[in-house]
């Protein structure tokens, strides 16, 4: 007889959200604005600096609060942002 | 390579050009015709229709000329081999995708059953008047391969033969019957499958890696792949470098029309197709193609019957045109005659190869009905008196 | 801040900026031709990141798909694509795809194109693809102008509004494109905008998995010609205006859903039924009249 695992009612683990790493291509960025207004998690910003066409690209202005949920990559016109998915390691909820 | 014997009727059948014509196309490997009614070219496209299920491809009849001479391109790069049958103002819509094809070196079959012109003009009539336009009709520098039959027969023997220059050059050939070839019914032998040679697509045999779609060949024709097979390849009218990418220089431009039409220009010996007879001892010789050759056979006729030696050279391929030919007969010394259903279209051509040295003149006629026999003889006549003169 | 601080900032926060990448897209466009010639804030490039992805969900092997395309900016999607593409001449993408799908039923013909080149010189083609049930997918891409050749009005341009060859503002009706495409035939009709990319590629699954005729009508901002000489700003801008602007209306009756210059357009899955496709009509009805004699059309 297989033992019941009493499930503790607040042990389950947290689900995860996951954790995304942005990566831009600065020099195919053509200043747009699509990745910065349309993220939904306000991660991205436009810099004030110039790449090497003379448009302002984005840069990754709150990294913690990107999810990988790939709206950037899509509606970059240019191809020239995408996001990787980070592994972090599990962490056990113990009781 | 020979034949496929579903498509070949073999035996010896009582038929129209036009039947012919579509007789040919299957002998020769066809199996997609996209068309558009048109006189006198209908029957050719009503007889596929009705033999091609039973063989085993596709019929369509699309919207107008303009979507019938591009479907068949697409046909041809899925795979298939593939024509189109016309007439003059269906010709006229067409041009615009015979230089595509031209471009995209896109080997297919535009059959042109020519009635009187211009514009509506004559459907149910012949006329010649569009051997100029074969040529010439779409923008651009291009080459393209012309035939011209004068039976029902040669309909059959010849879209063989525009096959496999089609296939062998990588070139839209022009097929220029006329109403009356097309219409005529005579006798037809189709042969045996076996007995029928027929050019196969050439592909490409190297890696996905090696290839490029653009790369002439040592005879500078490049090799064909067809859509799903792996290559992804890109084609486009624009002009292109061996890759198939749209490069917008003069230095691509010059190369790629350089060679698109040195591949016709510098065979040109091996494609030009010629009869002549009793040429050698002639003073004048008659010049002819498609139906008015068999006037110009009577025409003869009545003149040698005067004494005048006169010999006959019927072009069977007209474009590119025999420019050796002619200008050997002009440096004979021999008068020349271009008999054709127009006010002169190849006339010009002869003249231009004949450079003044001989009388070159011109029978021609508005089109409506084939040559009298009379009136090419008259022709012969006045020339064999202007080359008395001048000697 | 400097610019050398900036810059300091924006490589630790992001760990990588690098000036090739390997972008997701990178196999299915062809590098060699990329920085591609489309504007800043131009909404073709998001259609093609939306077809890539429709693409892999649907998990046809790429060496199967065809994209046919005519002259004009959306027409240039045929030359970034790395799988069989081919760029015909104006209006005539249709009529190519219809030969190369019934030479070989087996590949999975697109027409990606644009407005101009669909609707206007290509229009009666469309019609007839429609009405015969050609099995392809169409997309068009609609920025309501011929941008290519310098900002025309072409035959979607709602009234009013002002483009090279209607310097006094637009006075011919446009065409209702899910509207003209429904009442032809077509088995399946979507209009989504370039900001639904979600959305977009979902009609791009649907459309591709769907056998018959499917026609989606994307609206893409043309920030160069259309946007900004009709006052509506940047491709930003349009995008943001789109947000306020479209409704969802799944199933709408495609004769209400017109586009007016400065009105809410509705968006959505409009039509989605079944018809025998050309192929298999052809097939059927050849059955049945010549029986044992007809062999099956499979290319």
């Amino acid at each position: 007889m297989r033992v019941r695992i009493r499930e503790k009612p607040f042990g389950n683990q947290k689900p995860k959200t996951t954790r995304g790493e942005i990566i831009i291509i600065d020099d195919r960025c053509k200043g747009c604005g699509f990745c910065v207004e349309y993220c939904p998690n306000d991660v991205l910003e436009l810099a004030e600096r110039f790449n090497a066409k003379g448009y302002h690209p984005p840069y990754v202005k709150n990294p913690e609060k990107c999810v990988d949920c790939g709206f950037c990559r899509m509606i970059c016109p240019e191809f020239a942002i995408y996001s990787v998915e980070v592994k972090e390691e599990n962490k056990e909820v113990v009781f | 390579m020979k034949s496929d014997p579903k498509g070949v009727l073999t035996g010896s059948h009582y038929m129209d050009g036009d039947y012919a014509c579509c007789e040919g196309a299957l002998a020769a490997g066809c199996r997609f015709i996209s068309g558009y009614p048109i006189t006198p070219s209908t029957e050719v496209v009503e007889r596929f229709s009705q033999r091609i299920p039973l063989v085993g491809g596709i019929f369509i009849q699309m919207e107008d000329e303009l979507a019938a001479s591009i479907a068949l391109q697409g046909a041809v790069w899925a795979g298939k081999k593939a024509m189109t049958v016309t007439s003059g103002p269906g010709f006229s819509l067409m041009m615009e995708h015979i230089g595509l094809a031209a471009m995209t070196e896109c080997p297919c079959i535009f059959v042109n059953v020519q009635r009187g012109g211009p514009s509506t003009g004559l459907p149910t009539l012949p006329g010649q008047a569009d051997m100029m336009q074969a040529r010439w009709g779409s923008h651009g520098d291009y080459e393209i391969i012309a035939l011209s039959p004068d039976s029902p027969q040669e309909c059959f023997d010849f879209m063989i033969d525009a096959f496999n220059l089609s296939e062998q050059y990588r070139v839209p050939v022009m097929f220029m019957m006329d109403e009356c070839v097309g219409h005529m019914t005579e006798r037809v032998v189709i042969p045996k499958a076996e007995e029928i040679d027929i050019v196969p697509r050439k592909y490409t045999k190297k890696k996905p890696e090696d290839y490029l779609p653009f790369e002439p060949g040592p005879d500078m024709i490049p090799e064909m792949v067809k859509a799903g097979d792996g290559y992804r390849i890109h084609v486009t009218g624009l002009t292109h470098d061996y890759k198939g990418y749209p490069v917008m220089q003069a230095d691509c431009q010059e190369e790629l029309v350089h060679r698109l039409i040195n591949k016709i220009r510098l065979n040109a010996d091996k494609i030009v197709r010629y009869e002549e007879k009793d040429v050698e001892k002639a003073d004048v010789v008659v010049i002819s193609y498609g139906i008015t050759s068999r006037v110009v056979v009577e025409a003869v006729a009545l003149a040698k019957e005067k004494g005048i030696k006169v010999g006959t050279l019927r072009l069977i391929v007209v474009w590119p045109f025999a420019e050796n030919k002619i200008r050997e007969l002009a440096n004979q010394g021999k008068a020349l005659i271009m008999a054709e259903m127009n006010y002169g279209q190849i006339y010009y051509e002869v003249e231009r190869c004949a450079a003044g040295k001989v009388p070159v003149l011109l029978a021609g006629h508005g089109g409506g009905m084939v040559h009298q026999p009379e009136d090419i003889a008259e022709k012969i006549m006045e020339a064999a008196k202007c080359l008395s003169q001048k000697n | 801040m400097s610019v050398a601080e900036e810059l300091e900032q924006a490589v630790q926060k992001t760990n990588k900026i690098s000036t090739t990448g390997e972008h997701p897209m990178e196999d299915f466009l062809r590098m060699d031709r990329i920085p591609h010639i489309w504007c800043p804030t131009c909404g073709i490039g998001v259609s093609v990141n939306c077809f890539a992805q429709a693409l892999e969900r649907c998990e046809i092997p790429l060496d199967n798909v065809v994209v046919v395309s005519g002259i004009g900016c959306t027409g240039r999607v045929a030359g970034y694509v790395k799988i069989d593409s081919y760029h015909t001449t104006h209006g005539r993408a249709i009529p190519f795809a219809t030969g190369m799908k019934l030479a070989n039923p087996k590949l999975k013909v697109v027409v990606f194109s644009g407005d101009g080149d669909l609707v206007a010189i290509g229009g009666n083609h469309l019609i007839h693809a429609a009405r015969r049930n050609i099995d392809m997918t169409v997309i068009c891409v609609n920025n309501f102008n011929y941008a290519m050749t310098g900002g025309q009005i072409a035959p979607t341009t709602p009234q009013g509004a002002l483009l090279t060859t209607s310097p006094y503002g637009n006075y011919e009706a446009p065409f209702n494109l899910p509207f003209l495409v429904e009442s032809v035939g077509a088995v399946y009709v979507a209009r989504w905008t370039a900001l639904h990319i979600h959305r977009q590629t979902d009609a791009m699954v649907d459309a591709l998995r769907k056998p018959g005729f499917a026609f989606i009508e994307i609206l893409a901002p043309c920030p160069t010609i259309y946007e900004r000489r009709n006052k509506f700003g940047d491709g930003l801008d349009r995008l943001r205006w789109y947000y306020e602007n479209s409704e969802i209306q799944h199933g709408a009756d495609t004769k209400n859903v017109n586009i007016e210059l400065r009105n809410k357009i509705i968006v959505g899955k409009f039509v989605d039924k079944e018809r025998p496709t050309f192929l298999q009509s052809m097939n059927a009805h050849f059955k049945e009249r010549l029986g044992d004699r007809y062999q099956h059309y499979e290319g």
